[in-house]
């Protein structure tokens, strides 16, 4: 299993599923992670986290371990 | 009649810049009943009767944020007459999401498709009477930054709140979740008003406890409609809210295909992407981050925002305005306890408050800057990885520095920071970095007690951070600070020049609220001090050696006794030293014979003889870490908003100062200068004890915070 976490810089990914649950969970989906969207993993912050993704056409920081909650292939 | 309109839309969307277009001079600026939630309105340019609202900055209707939560009560049970909502057209689908939330609220709303002018540039299209039609509601093409198209949205509200237009609700969801929402619709026909109706079944079936609490939905009612949700998740293999939010972004989705063209954007590089790749490079982050604080600092701390509040205090108010007010009472032969209370007490009072403004003019000028252009959510962004490891938010790191130079705009720059539990942690941190004022005490007591000594002055401020760290670590273990970690979901808007008149306005309203709020509370408490310290209980104009303050500190010396100066004089300066830190110093003098404002050497041999090295180091170490000064007190409770959280901020902050004052004094004393092992000693130990049981203790478990929070209003 595969998560946005292992995704490398500069990978293009699709979102399988989110684990997880409560106000997080529910403010990745508002933001627009969904099952099926294209996640472009733009760059990792200078202290190694967290990290800058291109979704639905605008830039989106998230933290490692949130990352890690969503499945991605 | 008057009609309210509300003005919705995400952060970064344009809503400020709107709001300030269309209301022009008449905003005000307050906070939302219950909470710190900003909360501003203003009247319609042109219309008298047309109110303005504008909601806070948000990305859904979900239950879990603070202000998420003021919006939707606000829409729901005041019902505004129209809504703006305000969608950045660069930014298309994740701004639809909100708008299909709004839509469900059954109230008359007009589409401001902002930043257009941004859209033609990169070739974008969108077919604005296709997405009207789809919508069931007027889609406006606008450029709040250029003013194009406010206007004709504003018109466009007040005219469907006149006549209450609601257009036909688009068919958002399908198949099984729409039968499932029409059946809950169906089921709670008796208990909510029929306007309401798509907006709760939608609420329902997300499983939101705080509709389910309002509604008071009899048992076989719940029952009935969780067997409607729990077939649906069955079917599409996913819980209520997912799909829910899954069918707004495919719905969204399948709009946006049919009425924006989006020219490809491969290859090419935007502006913001470009700053970008500076900004928020590897190894370029840092440097250019210290750059912008430290350029900031300089100018609004240490150089022209030194100089004028200098200016302020000195030669505006000591000299201009203090010396016309004295020869004016002189002239009309006014008593010497009157000439007292206003030069001393009243002008002395406001110059206090007033003192302050040009540096916090100049810090909220720049905290604007840095917002309105984008550069704050770098900010977090590159700072995130080391705060959070002690429950503050990257955004911390503005505060704690302002603060080496002044507690009270430090205390304001916190405003910065979205989420409540980190702002309040932050306000009540930030105040621990040792502020300019506080470098005289430093200064003195090295000088007097510890000549040639050069680790001293630095260490207080690694001690500072050492503080902040550690309660950090330790407030995060607590209930309150503990429990689920606030989402650290942040958008990075694309970079952009901010607008001047939008920076002043923005600056401007933060130092109002402080003067007017905060000023109320330093004047009250500048003239009660000036009247404790000059009038002696019988009433009487007395110097401070025999006045109510004396009197309240001989009574309050034992207290003080375990740090190493048990006599009234040191009790008074501490309680003066809250009126402004540095008069810690200047009342030791005048206590002890010396003139105030007399020459160093002068003021070190007064009070050399009142202290011995360590508890004149226990003296520093309790002034430093104990509250800071009445301003900043005045300014924590302000922004705290609650009294509650005001006394726990300040009660915090006096045990922090008089335990690391007993601790210094006490091991100090038997470390180095052959006191014997006693009580003292082992209360201290006690004490050291108890903060790494505190710092390295494991977390308490506790429900989210934000739900505690949202739970209140």
């Amino acid at each position: 299993m595969k998560t946005l976490r292992d995704a490398a810089v500069g990978e293009t990914v699709a979102v399988l599923r989110l684990c997880g649950a409560g106000a997080v969970k529910r403010r990745i989906m508002d933001m627009g992670i969904t099952k099926g969207t294209s996640l472009y993993v733009r760059k990792t912050a200078p202290l190694g986290d967290p990290i800058e993704l291109t979704v639905r056409g605008y830039e989106l920081s998230v933290r490692k371990a949130d990352a890690e909650q969503i499945e991605v292939e | 009649m008057e009609y309210k309109i509300a003005l919705a839309g995400n952060p970064n969307c344009g809503k400020t810049t709107l709001f300030n277009d269309l209301t022009g001079s008449t905003q005000y600026v307050g906070n939302w009943p219950g909470v710190t939630v900003e909360k501003k309105d203003g009247k319609l340019r042109g219309h008298k009767n047309v109110i303005i609202q504008d909601l806070p900055g948000i990305y859904s209707l979900s239950p879990y944020s603070l202000e998420e939560v003021v919006s939707r009560n606000y829409l729901v049970k005041e019902k505004p007459d129209a809504v703006i909502n305000i969608v950045d057209g660069t930014n298309i689908e994740r701004n639809l999401y909100l708008t299909t939330q709004l839509l469900e609220l059954n109230i008359p709303m007009v589409i401001a498709m902002n930043m257009t002018d941004l859209m033609t540039k990169k070739g974008d299209k969108v077919d604005m009477e296709k997405l009207s039609a789809v919508l069931g509601c007027n889609v406006i093409p606008i450029s709040a930054l250029k003013g194009q198209g406010s206007a004709e949205a504003a018109e466009k509200a007040v005219e469907y709140a006149k006549n209450h237009r609601i257009g036909e609700r688009p068919h958002v969801f399908t198949g099984s979740v729409e039968h499932a929402l029409a059946h809950i619709e169906e089921s709670i026909q008796n208990a909510a008003e029929p306007e309401n109706l798509r907006w709760y079944a939608v609420k329902l079936f997300e499983r939101d406890s705080k509709v389910e609490d309002i509604l008071k939905l009899p048992e076989e009612v719940k029952s009935h409609i969780d067997k409607h949700i729990k077939d649906c998740e069955e079917e599409m293999d996913d819980d209520s809210e997912s799909i829910i939010t899954n069918q707004r972004y495919a719905y969204i989705g399948r709009i946006v295909s049919n009425t924006v063209k989006k020219k490809s954007v491969h290859g090419s590089l935007s502006a913001s992407d470009r700053i970008d790749r500076i900004v928020t490079d590897k190894f370029l982050a840092l440097p250019v981050f210290a750059a912008a604080m430290w350029l900031m600092y300089y100018i609004s701390v240490s150089t022209l925002g030194g100089v004028l509040t200098d200016w302020v205090n000195d030669t505006l108010f000591g000299g201009w305005i203090t010396n016309a007010v004295t020869n004016a009472l002189t002239a009309a032969g006014a008593a010497g306890w009157l000439q007292g209370l206003i030069v001393d007490g009243i002008v002395g009072g406001v110059g206090t408050v007033l003192g302050f403004v040009p540096q916090m003019l100049l810090i909220f000028f720049f905290l604007a800057l840095l917002e309105d252009s984008g550069y704050m959510a770098r900010v977090a962004f590159i700072m995130d990885r080391i705060f959070r490891r002690f429950g503050l938010s990257g955004k911390s790191f503005i505060p704690m520095l302002i603060g080496t130079g002044c507690g009270v705009p430090a205390v304001m720059a916190a405003r910065t920071i979205e989420d409540e539990r980190d702002r309040r942690m932050t306000i009540m941190l930030c105040t621990f970095m040792p502020c300019s004022a506080k470098m005289v005490i430093i200064a003195m007591t090295v000088s007097t007690f510890f000549p040639g000594n050069v680790w001293i002055a630095p260490s207080m401020y690694f001690l500072g951070i050492a503080i902040i760290v550690l309660s950090g670590v330790a407030l995060k273990k607590t209930k309150y600070f503990g429990g689920e970690a606030s989402p650290f979901v942040m958008e990075l808007p694309a970079y952009h020049i901010p607008s001047f008149k939008g920076v002043l306005i923005h600056m401007w309203e933060r130092a109002r609220a402080f003067i007017i709020k905060a000023g109320t509370i330093i004047f009250t408490a500048c003239v009660l001090i000036w009247f404790l310290s000059n009038f002696s209980w019988s009433m009487q104009p007395v110097d401070i050696e025999s006045s109510m303050l004396a009197g309240i500190g001989g009574a309050a010396a034992w207290f003080f006794a375990p740090l190493g100066f048990g006599s009234w004089k040191g009790a008074v300066a501490v309680i003066s030293a809250e009126m402004a830190k540095e008069q810690a110093i200047g009342t030791l003098a005048v206590l002890n014979g010396v003139a105030a404002d007399a020459a160093d050497a002068a003021v070190s041999a007064g009070i050399a003889g009142m202290f011995t090295a360590v508890s004149a180091f226990s003296f520093m170490v309790l002034n430093l870490f104990d509250p800071p000064c009445i301003v900043a007190m005045a300014t924590i409770r302000r922004e705290m908003g609650s009294r509650k959280w005001g006394w726990i901020a300040i009660g915090y902050q006096a045990a922090m100062g008089y335990v690391l004052a007993l601790i210094s004094y006490q091991l100090g004393s038997w470390m180095f200068f052959g006191a014997s092992f006693g009580a003292g000693q082992a209360a201290a130990i006690a004490l050291i004890l108890m903060i790494l049981t505190a710092v390295l203790r494991r977390p308490s478990k506790a429900a989210g915070e934000v739900q505690m929070a949202a739970d209140r209003i």
